[in-house]
């Protein structure tokens, strides 16, 4: 049951999954459609009767007789909250436009907590990627990505503890004298733009990134045979960036260096 | 295989696996997005073996790699395939229902002990013995292969090798088993299923079937030849005894990609016209009479592609062409306009819905299901064929429909560019994994991780010469002597050195490999090259 | 040959060797059969991760540091990511990662160790603050870390307050101690030591279940479960390979009970957890130690040692025809691993961060494997149960709590130590037989149940100290430490150190705990915003927090504001 609604869920489903299956949203952000979500932003709590504690639906599976609440006043507040605290902490201005509509959705304000910022430094140490972890909600999903679900490189992982905690390669060594191969497959996760190709970068940086002015346009690599689908967003008839469609079986979002960057030969 | 020219498998049958085979092929770099469905399938369980001359960046995800002596394929799939009979692991009821030649098969391989193929491979027989079981006791095994099985001068023997060992235990046909030879370009599966090699029709089928050539003559309104053409290396042949005197090079760079490239340009130079369609100006173009710039077929293009799993999915115009560049089409039809041949205005779809009326397993494929079904797997004979992940599945029909599928007695013949105390190392080349090729279009993107013209070895055989990482040497071959610089790696065994070829104008590797080529596909041996190496490099290029 | 990536870190000729020391040859991630043969891969790697801890800690104590260069040679025999192993060196306090000074003293300022103007420990050296060490029955506690020499505590103690062990009202967990400890396998023989376990042979399985379930045993870490469920649920699974695992990451500021019985008393602990194999099924129990406790590790290693060499351990635990091991492992200093799924990813060689549960660690727990874990003290009680029988043990306590518990009176108390009293004693009285407040102060404030607990008033000491009793009055006997604020202690420095704490310990997974308790502690410091948002801050971590440590992160602040300490 949730939300009144008698839900027939299939057997290890999610709450999450369950209620979309009846038309229920539930907001998320260390979810993405490719990787096993981290469970740690809990913005998609719920209530479970029976249960003290919220219960994080992207995760939580669903029991027979389950009786959900997904939009009470309570988790209401806690995803509030939770939005909020994360606005005291990291710059979300170039967030996706999902996280965005959270804010407007759960009257989130970002000066609601006040209080040490995470501040880094960018780092940009080659011609594809820049690195801003002032930008970081640590979700998880680009050391997943790197990690086991997806390339199994692991040149990055969570280092240190608490508020401290960053996203980091091994003591901290520049990405070309990490284990990195430059798949991507970080930056194609990233919720909040604390990793971009860097060439959307530098055209963000330059204010010369009009989202309204791109076309995504569906292809296939021109590289080897595997036929990875490719997205190629264009401005002003420009490539400005590469991405794969995560619902695309052959590849699930996934690319290697030459799919996701090889396209700048064209320049 | 058996008569298709295709995989058998869809990618994700893999995650499915019990046994994976990784044979010839550093999937890991080399075909990156097809490894994350092969380490699903570790996660969900399978085992993995690696059998490659190098231990691979591939490699180290097995659970075993078995560093067989290059160009001893055959040794050791026979031994296997003996061993495996021996075990009482061959899966008798298939054979018996659906296959062909298993007697005379099996007569042929009993002569391949684990003791003799260990001489040949120089593995253990231990090893060889536990990859036999291994492979008998799981129910499904795929076996993947690339260019470390097919460049060789015994190529197609290689592939009816590990063909063997499949039909021996009836891998084939069944979700989660099967062969998957990975294709090392975008669209090389796409290109021989539209006939664009020396006996084929478009669908595949072969120049001599009547039904189908007079099916091509009357869509096209042209008579067909019923013999077939030439394939790359009997051109370059032709191009030497001056029988082939124009040539139209479409996307392909044989200047750098051709086995002993001084012959092949030597070829090209010589004759009458030359034409080149690219991109870029390649060292190809730069020999060529007439170059046409060319769209990036990718990104500037409309049309079609297929990949190693047999999917045929849409490549799409985004951007506009650069300058004077035009799309492949547009150039084709405007040569034909000249010549007299006006065929309207080009539409990627119009010459796709006639392939689609002259190759059956493509009619089921309009452009509007591969847009919404993100691709189709041939053969798809209607529009409401949903298309085939795998293939051969009739084989387990019983009373079987259609041929058997023949088993292929094949003998194991060492590489033809021997070593000798002149010429001791073996080189083998590959892919690394932010290159492609001849690096025409890959040495124009700021890759992070380029690693360029090294030579990699082993710490053994660098001290042996006295060199180390970052030093100059020269490489020389029977053919030529080229400059590389030195990088010390681990995974290589004695005697062996790596390089890539993505780098042609900084280490032209391709100088140095044998166009001995196999009679059966008309690949060359780039795996195995007999190389001497030695310090001070310069003077010895010089002599 | 990119991809699997070992660094630029070089390792010395000592780091080497250390790591070579460490691993035996079967235990590396790859092992060559020939120059063109080798085994491998991932599974491989994955069954030998549980021994990146130790190898980081034998680089610490040996080298005192993990440097780049030991950091590869290690990667490179286990087959760990070298940022996933940095990862995991990281997130525990007593793991640096930086080049060390010659004598790091971390020295506790926790809620304790702050109340007394403690000296220099008579080392010197670089010094840092910590959280608690459990060491609050002497005044003064310090963690001192020298390359080459280990990890060491140095405590002190100040006037009259030698620790004490003490059972006024009759020692049934203390017995032993009580009569100068047994630290040896005689000793431990000579006080009936393995008595119980000879019952639990002879009654089997489910005489031990149905004993445990008849007591109405419940666990003593925090959380109150009926141990007897928790034991069955594992016992009933069908699974092959099972654990159990003793839960000695005592790590609550002002709770050192754990390692009382883990030092004076170690065969207890590892006659139950033996006890406990046998009765679920598990062939191999693991003992999570704290990193801060040498003095434990150290005897319950030595313990263990004898166990083995007298029948106790093995391939036949005494004469069962059972086999039962044991593995110690030895945290790296961090709260959070007490918390029981995190402590099975510390076991595992990741982060000690938690696991979303369910599944719980009965059915899902070490190494994917049904798992039972239970606290020191928990475990020690299942002894005193087959002794005397689950009626006589439930006799005293009450039916809600019965039995006796352990607390541990530390701050501004006359005789601070480990004290033993029935369940449902009213803290007035474990107070005075502590002997009251230290001589010449007056009660001001007591802090029940440890940095997650709250504050007690001085009007509030009738509370009956038994789970029912704390839960009517609104608080909690966590793990049952008593921390004695006189008139002299400015509370809301207390309250702003136990703030810190949780963002000190905070493993950073979830967003609430993370960015709230670092809010929480600017905000009770008072470097910024109001009290007005503590109550959102509340909330958030309360209901939203993955695990017990955001959950109660918030709770001595609210119990400060309800009464009115801030």
């Amino acid at each position: 049951m949730i939300d009144g609604i008698e839900v027939d869920a299939k057997a290890g489903a999610t709450i999450r999954s369950a209620a979309e299956t009846v038309g229920i949203e539930i907001p998320t952000l260390c979810w993405a459609r490719n990787l096993n979500p981290a469970n740690a932003c809990r913005l998609c709590v719920v209530e479970v009767e029976g249960t003290r504690p919220l219960v994080a639906s992207c995760s939580r599976t669903v029991e027979d007789q389950m009786v959900i609440t997904t939009n009470s006043a309570r988790v209401r507040e806690n995803r509030r909250s939770v939005l909020e605290l994360l606005a005291s902490a990291v710059e979300l201005d170039w967030a996706e436009s999902e996280l965005v509509a959270h804010f407007v959705e759960y009257e989130a304000r970002s000066d609601h907590f006040d209080g040490t910022k995470l501040e880094e430094a960018s780092k940009i140490h080659d011609d594809l990627f820049a690195r801003e972890y002032s930008r970081c909600v640590l979700c998880y999903r680009c050391v997943d990505a790197c990690g086991d679900q997806a390339q199994h490189t692991f040149a990055i992982a969570i280092a240190g503890r608490g508020f401290e905690s960053r996203v980091s390669t091994e003591f901290d060594v520049r990405l070309p004298d990490s284990a990195c191969v430059y798949c991507g497959n970080c930056i194609a996760v990233c919720p909040t733009g604390a990793l971009t190709p860097l060439t959307e970068f530098v055209m963000r940086t330059e204010s010369t990134w009009v989202q309204e002015r791109q076309v995504v346009t569906h292809t296939v690599c021109a590289f080897c045979g595997v036929g990875c689908n490719l997205e190629l967003h264009v401005q002003d008839d420009n490539i400005v960036k590469v991405t794969s469609p995560s619902d695309h079986d052959i590849s699930l979002g996934n690319l290697c260096i030459k799919g996701r960057f090889g396209w700048q030969h064209l320049d | 295989m058996f008569g298709v020219g295709g995989g058998t498998s869809s990618f994700a049958e893999i995650e499915d696996a019990d046994l994976i085979l990784l044979w010839g092929s550093n999937a890991r770099d080399a075909h990156p997005i097809f490894f994350h469905h092969l380490l699903k399938g570790i996660k969900n369980g399978a085992r993995m073996w690696a059998i490659d001359p190098r231990r691979t960046s591939s490699a180290k995800f097995a659970d075993t790699w078995l560093g067989l002596e290059v160009g001893s394929d055959i040794a050791l799939a026979n031994a296997l395939a003996r061993e495996i009979i021996h075990n009482g692991h061959a899966d008798e009821e298939f054979i018996a229902n659906a296959t062909s030649g298993y007697a005379e098969f099996a007569a042929s391989v009993e002569d391949w002990t684990p003791e003799r193929a260990s001489d040949a491979t120089k593995l253990p027989t231990a090893e060889i013995r536990a990859l036999a079981l291994a492979i008998g006791q799981s129910k499904k095994v795929q076996i993947c292969w690339t260019l470390g099985i097919t460049e060789h001068h015994t190529g197609v023997d290689n592939v009816h090798a590990l063909i063997n060992l499949a039909l021996l235990t009836g891998n084939v046909g069944r979700w989660g088993s099967g062969l998957v030879p990975l294709r090392g370009q975008n669209n090389v599966q796409g290109g021989g299923d539209m006939g664009a090699i020396p006996l084929r029709l478009p669908g595949f089928t072969d120049v001599s079937d009547a039904v189908q050539r007079e099916r091509c003559e009357r869509e096209w309104g042209a008579s067909l030849p019923d013999q077939r053409g030439w394939h790359m290396s009997e051109m370059f042949d032709a191009m030497h005894e001056r029988a082939l005197r124009a040539l139209w090079v479409i996307g392909e760079n044989p200047a750098d990609s051709e086995a002993d490239a001084d012959h092949a340009r030597a070829a090209l130079s010589g004759l009458d016209i030359l034409v080149v369609q690219d991109l870029y100006l390649t060292r190809t173009a730069q020999l060529a009479d007439v170059v046409f710039p060319a769209a990036a077929a990718w990104a500037e293009s409309d049309g079609t592609v297929t990949n190693s799993e047999r999917r045929v999915q849409r490549v799409r115009r985004a951007v506009a062409p650069p300058g004077e560049a035009h799309d492949d089409l547009e150039i084709i039809f405007d040569v034909a306009k000249i010549c007299g041949h006006d065929w309207g205005s080009p539409d990627a779809e119009v010459v796709w819905d006639e392939l689609r009326r002259v190759s059956p397993s493509h009619a089921g494929m309009t452009y509007a299901r591969l847009s919404d079904l993100g691709g189709l797997q041939w053969p798809c004979l209607d529009e409401s064929d949903p298309g085939a992940p795998f293939l051969h599945g009739r084989l387990w029909q019983q009373p079987l429909v259609g041929a058997r599928a023949p088993f292929a007695a094949v003998e194991w013949r060492p590489p033809l560019d021997t070593l000798d105390d002149d010429y001791p190392f073996r080189l083998t080349t590959g892919r690394v994994i932010d290159s492609y090729n001849t690096g025409v279009q890959t040495e124009r993107y700021p890759s992070p991780i380029r690693t360029g013209d090294t030579l990699d070895i082993c710490r053994a055989d660098a001290s042996s010469i006295g060199v180390t990482s970052g030093d100059r040497v020269a490489v020389a071959s029977r053919r030529g002597a080229i400059e590389m610089t030195i990088r010390i790696v681990e995974g290589l065994p004695r005697g062996l050195v790596f390089s890539t070829m993505h780098f042609p104008g900084a280490a032209d590797v391709n100088r140095l490999i044998s166009d001995a080529w196999d009679p059966k596909s008309g690949t060359a041996e780039f795996k195995a090259t007999a190389v001497r190496i030695d310090r001070c490099a310069s003077e010895i290029v010089a002599q | 040959m990119p991809n699997v990536h070992f660094g630029n870190g070089q390792p010395t000729t000592r780091e080497q060797e250390i790591v070579e020391q460490f691993l035996l040859e079967p235990e590396r991630a790859t092992h060559a059969l020939s120059e063109r043969v080798l085994v491998g891969g991932p599974r491989r790697a994955t069954g030998i991760r549980h021994l990146l801890l130790p190898g980081l800690w034998a680089l610490q104590d040996s080298v005192g540091w993990v440097s780049p260069g030991g950091l590869k040679a290690l990667c490179d025999s286990l087959g760990v990511p070298l940022a996933e192993a940095y990862g995991v060196a990281t997130f525990y306090e007593l793991l640096q990662s930086e080049p060390p000074p010659e004598v790091l003293i971390r020295q506790c300022d926790d809620i304790t160790c702050m109340l007394f103007s403690s000296g220099n420990l008579g080392v010197e050296g670089s010094r840092v603050g910590s959280s608690c060490l459990g060491q609050c029955d002497s005044s003064a506690a310090a963690v001192v870390q020298r390359p080459g020499h280990g990890t060491a505590i140095v405590t002190e103690s100040v006037g009259a307050s030698t620790p004490v062990v003490a059972a006024p009202a009759g020692a049934r967990l203390l017995r032993r101690i009580f009569n100068g400890g047994a630290t040896t396998i005689a000793d431990y023989r000579s006080v009936g030591g393995y008595t119980a376990l000879e019952v639990a042979i002879e009654i089997g399985s489910s005489g031990v279940l149905g004993a445990i379930q008849q007591s109405g045993l419940r666990g003593r870490g925090g959380a109150a479960f009926p141990t007897g469920a928790k034991w069955l649920a594992v016992a009933d699974s069908l699974s092959s390979t099972k654990y159990v695992i003793a839960n000695a990451d005592e790590s609550e500021p002002g709770t050192f009970k754990d390692r009382v019985l883990m030092e004076q008393d170690p065969f207890a602990l590892i006659e139950a957890l033996t006890i406990a194999g046998l009765t679920v099924g598990a062939d191999c129990g693991w003992i999570y130690i704290r990193g801060e406790y040498t003095l434990s590790y150290a005897r319950i290693k030595s313990a263990i040692s004898e166990a083995h060499s007298t029948g106790f351990l093995g391939a036949d635990v005494a004469g069962s025809g059972r086999p039962f091991d044991i593995e110690v492992r030895r945290g790296g200093g961090a709260y959070v691993c007490g918390e029981e799924t995190a402590l099975l990813q510390s076991i595992e060689g990741y982060r000690g961060e938690p696991r979303s549960k369910p599944p719980y660690p009965t059915s899902d727990g070490l190494f994917g494997q049904p798992t039972l874990i239970n606290n020191v003290e928990t475990l020690v009680n299942v002894l005193e149960i087959l002794h005397q029988g689950p009626a006589e043990w439930r006799s005293v306590g009450s039916a809600e709590s019965p039995g006796t518990r352990l607390f541990c009176l530390s701050g501004h108390v006359a005789r601070p130590g480990v004290y033993e009293h029935p369940m449902g004693t009213t803290l007035g009285r474990v107070l005075s037989d502590a002997g009251g407040v230290a001589a010449g102060s007056e009660l001001q404030m007591i802090l029940l149940g440890g940095a997650a607990g709250g504050f007690v008033s001085p009007e509030q000491l009738h509370v009956e100290l038994s789970f029912e009793g704390a839960r009517s009055a609104g608080l909690s006997l966590g793990s049952g430490a008593i921390v004695v604020f006189d008139a002299s202690v400015d509370l809301p420095k207390v309250v702003a150190r136990v703030a810190k704490f949780f963002a000190n310990e905070s493993c950073g997974k979830c967003v609430p705990c993370r960015i709230g308790t670092q809010r929480q502690m600017e905000i009770v410091a008072g470097r910024s915003g109001g009290l007005r948002v503590l109550d959102d801050l509340d909330q958030v971590m309360t209901d939203s927090s993955i695990c017990g440590l955001g959950q109660a992160a918030s709770s001595l602040v609210r119990s400060a504001r309800n009464l009115g300490v801030i």
